[in-house]
């Protein structure tokens, strides 16, 4: 009896769920979801996107009838999903946040959309208006541009001016490395619980290893020396990566090893630090209206001791999936989040402070904005326009990047000796032994490339 | 593997006779009492904390030392419920509760009848069939993560609720069929016995014998898959998008590496965990005896 009964109970049951999955299947959308004029767009959390979010529908959607379903996730999410994404152009997403450092290699792969067409035929838009690196950096190999930034950043060095005048010390305008170590001496402890300096100890590529990277280029060193060969132990990556965990271990901020650019950001709203290096976006947190440090930060350049510049370069920007069947509406989109209209559109709605600023040229001559951003400014114009993607550092390197080596290889190598660092700063172990062991894993790296090329 | 009823997650409370064990002497009693509020605060703290991060601005959130009496504010509720923000987590927690839902309906439709096989009249062999239930869950669902979304990609079903409906289905059926078995094997056989001599069918004997006994056992089932099914976030955020994304996908939504986002995260967990509160609260006495079955035999 049972044995007849439950192949067809299970039988049953089968068919009510293959029937209940089919008859819905619809309800989710597939790939062409969500109409022609809905576009689906992925991007990373971060405040300038948030703002964006709040004014589509009323000066977006309204306009072009254009309407945007937004997926907003943290940044190593986003990263994680959109290179599931677009490697499988899977097309559930028209644009995608990807920054100068994925565009190049993504392009490669042609698994975005260059957007020279575009742009040439939409006169509005202004490409000449976009600064020059930042069209560099987001043009792939063969020269075409696949990437519109959202905004842009370098780095730099931002000290509480009250607080070194109060000690008496000048801060030179294009400090050495050498120069800020012996300040952030004397300021430390300059007022209570007030850390000399604040730099980034969290381990990730994109954390620790952004600022640490631009120390190296301008202490000689580099990842990978133009064939190929690991330099990560070399005495130049050594004495760098050294005198970083001994600013930071003797002058910098408590639990450095875990501090990343928003606990750095907390530490020099709340006066813990007197000193910090880091994106030049951060002014325009420091410089918010409720900011309490507001009005008492200076800016300058970032610090070098063998390069003239050391700055880093970044920017958020905006590319069209491959495999996206809406790429006019999606280009509309793009022309719209990148514009110069959209950045006024921010100053008037939200405040000047919160302007996508450092990707257009306009926008520092734009009297509103620079009334905002007067203190921050023209550091920040002038450090974007000498990073330089293609020559930074003192040697020539075999892939372009700043703060990163423009491999894909490179975030999971750094993120591994980030670790090894991190823990130096946390005193767990020495920096030799962790520059050793990011040899290692260089090489192993460095090995695939030297085949290739041989090849 | 004749040790299967002994790892099933009922508590063996029962004394080897059967007997209720004695009362304890007053005072270790007290003690054990003190330690039992001591235990469970420990575990509540974290909540609490949750809360009332939730409550305070987010640079007040972000101090260190913490500010415990910083003025309280609704900033985090507001900006999750995305009042002037053109954001809205309506959707997302109906996805969730679609999800969660449904695949609980569907777990016990399958589980009841498979432990019910398993149990009052197992098939041969029953002990090696609960095992191949289980080996399904040890595969990790990381590693399987790929595979899937190269399925789902193919068959049209990325973003799409029904796929996440069908995968915690599947997640959560060995567990139901698990817990299903042990408390259907509480059902003594004498009363089961009884009831076929008195001449009750199959039917009669599950509505009016079985289904009393084991319906606190149904509720923490039902309970613990709609728990598993509301809170994961690996396989969902894998694999929705801008239609089909869950509540824990848009709560990790609020987290941002350039700024705060504390008091946000904080007050967007504690609304996300609030159906589950809310079903927890709401089973709770059935929750009690079911974990506690067999004890009052």
């Amino acid at each position: 009896m049972h044995r007849r009964v439950r192949p067809a109970l299970a039988a049953a049951t089968a068919t009510a769920l293959a029937v209940g999955v089919g008859g819905c299947a619809g309800w989710g959308g597939g790939p062409t979801g969500g109409g022609p004029d809905t576009i689906n767009v992925l991007m990373v959390n971060n405040p300038q996107m948030v703002d964006l979010q709040q004014l589509t529908a009323e000066h977006f959607t309204a306009e072009t009838g254009i309407s945007v379903n937004y997926t907003v996730l943290p940044e190593n999410d986003v990263r994680d999903k959109i290179s599931q994404e677009f490697s499988s152009q899977a097309g559930q997403y028209d644009v995608a946040t990807l920054s100068n450092f994925e565009i190049p290699i993504y392009a490669r792969s042609e698994w975005i959309a260059p957007l020279d067409d575009y742009v040439a035929a939409d006169a509005e838009f202004d490409q000449d208006d976009v600064l020059g690196p930042l069209t560099a950096s987001l043009s792939g190999d063969d020269g075409r541009l696949y990437g519109e930034p959202f905004y842009g950043e370098s780095s730099f060095l931002m000290y509480r001016a009250d607080v070194l005048d109060a000690a008496g010390i000048q801060m030179p305008a294009n400090p050495t490395w050498q120069e800020v170590a012996d300040i952030a001496a004397e300021v430390d402890g300059a007022q209570p619980g007030m850390a000399g300096i604040c730099l980034r100890g969290q381990p990730g590529w994109g954390q620790l290893f952004a600022p640490l990277t631009t120390v190296v280029n301008t202490f000689g060193g580099t990842w990978f020396t133009e064939d190929w060969e690991p330099g990560v132990d070399s005495p130049e990556f050594r004495e760098a990566t050294q005198f970083y965990v001994d600013l930071v271990r003797e002058h910098g901020e408590v639990g450095a090893p875990q501090a990343g650019f928003t606990e750095c950001l907390n530490n020099v709203v709340q006066s813990n630090a007197a000193m910090w290096y880091d994106a030049t976006s951060a002014a325009g947190s420091l410089e918010a209206a409720d900011s309490p440090v507001k009005g008492k930060m200076g800016y300058v350049a970032a610090p070098v001791v063998e390069t003239d510049s050391s700055g880093w370069l970044y920017a958020w920007s905006w590319s069209i999936q491959q495999a996206s069947a809406k790429k006019d509406a999606a280009w509309e989109f793009i022309s719209w989040a990148s514009s110069r209209e959209y950045e006024e559109l921010v100053g008037e709605e939200l405040g000047w402070s919160k302007v996508p600023a450092g990707k257009r040229a306009s926008t520092y001559e734009n009297p509103d904005y620079l009334a905002e951003a007067s203190a921050f400014a023209e550091p920040t114009l002038a450090a974007i326009e000498s990073a330089d993607p293609n020559d930074a550092g003192v040697q020539p390197r075999p892939a372009p990047g700043i703060q990163f080596i423009g491999i894909p290889e490179f975030p999971d190598l750094a993120t591994q000796v980030s670790q090894d660092v991190s823990s130096a700063i946390a005193g767990r172990t020495t920096v030799d032994e962790a520059l050793e062991r990011g040899q290692q894993l260089a090489e192993d790296v460095a090995e695939r490339y030297r085949e290739r090329e041989s090849k | 593997m004749s040790s299967v009823t002994d790892v099933a997650p009922v508590p063996a409370t029962r004394t080897p006779e059967g007997t209720p064990r004695r009362p304890r002497k007053p005072r270790s009693g007290a003690l054990l009492g003190l330690l039992a509020w001591l235990i469970g605060f420990l575990f509540v703290v974290p909540v609490l904390w949750m809360v009332l991060t939730s409550f305070h601005s987010e640079e007040d959130a972000a101090t260190n030392p913490p500010s415990l009496f910083a003025p309280l504010t609704t900033e985090g509720y507001q900006s999750f419920f995305g009042v002037g923000a053109g954001t809205s987590p309506w959707p997302a927690l109906a996805n969730s509760l679609t999800a969660s839902v449904v695949s609980t309906i569907i777990v016990l439709l399958l589980a009841i009848p498979a432990a019910y096989a398993l149990s009052i009249k197992p098939v041969r062999k029953w002990t090696d069939v609960m095992f191949f239930f289980l080996s399904t869950r040890m595969l990790p669902i990381v590693a399987g993560l790929l595979p899937i979304y190269l399925f789902a990609q193919w068959s049209g079903l990325l973003d799409n609720i029904w796929l996440l409906i069908v995968l915690y289905t599947a997640m959560n059926l060995p567990i139901a069929v698990w817990m299903m078995r042990s408390f259907l094997a509480e059902v003594p056989v004498e009363i089961l016995e009884a009831a076929s001599m008195d001449g009750a069918g199959l039917l009669l004997t599950l509505r009016s014998v079985v289904a009393p006994i084991v319906l606190p056992g149904i509720a923490a089932t039902s309970l613990i898959c709609f728990i598993f099914s509301w809170n994961e976030l690996l396989l969902a955020r894998t694999l929705t998008g801008t239609v089909a994304g869950t509540a824990p996908v848009y709560l990790t939504g609020f987290v941002t590496s350039q700024g705060l986002f504390l008091a946000q995260v904080c007050a967007a967990s504690f609304v996300v965990s609030l159906p589950v509160l809310i079903a927890g609260f709401a089973a709770q006495d059935k929750l009690v005896q079911g974990l506690s079955l067999g004890a009052v035999k």
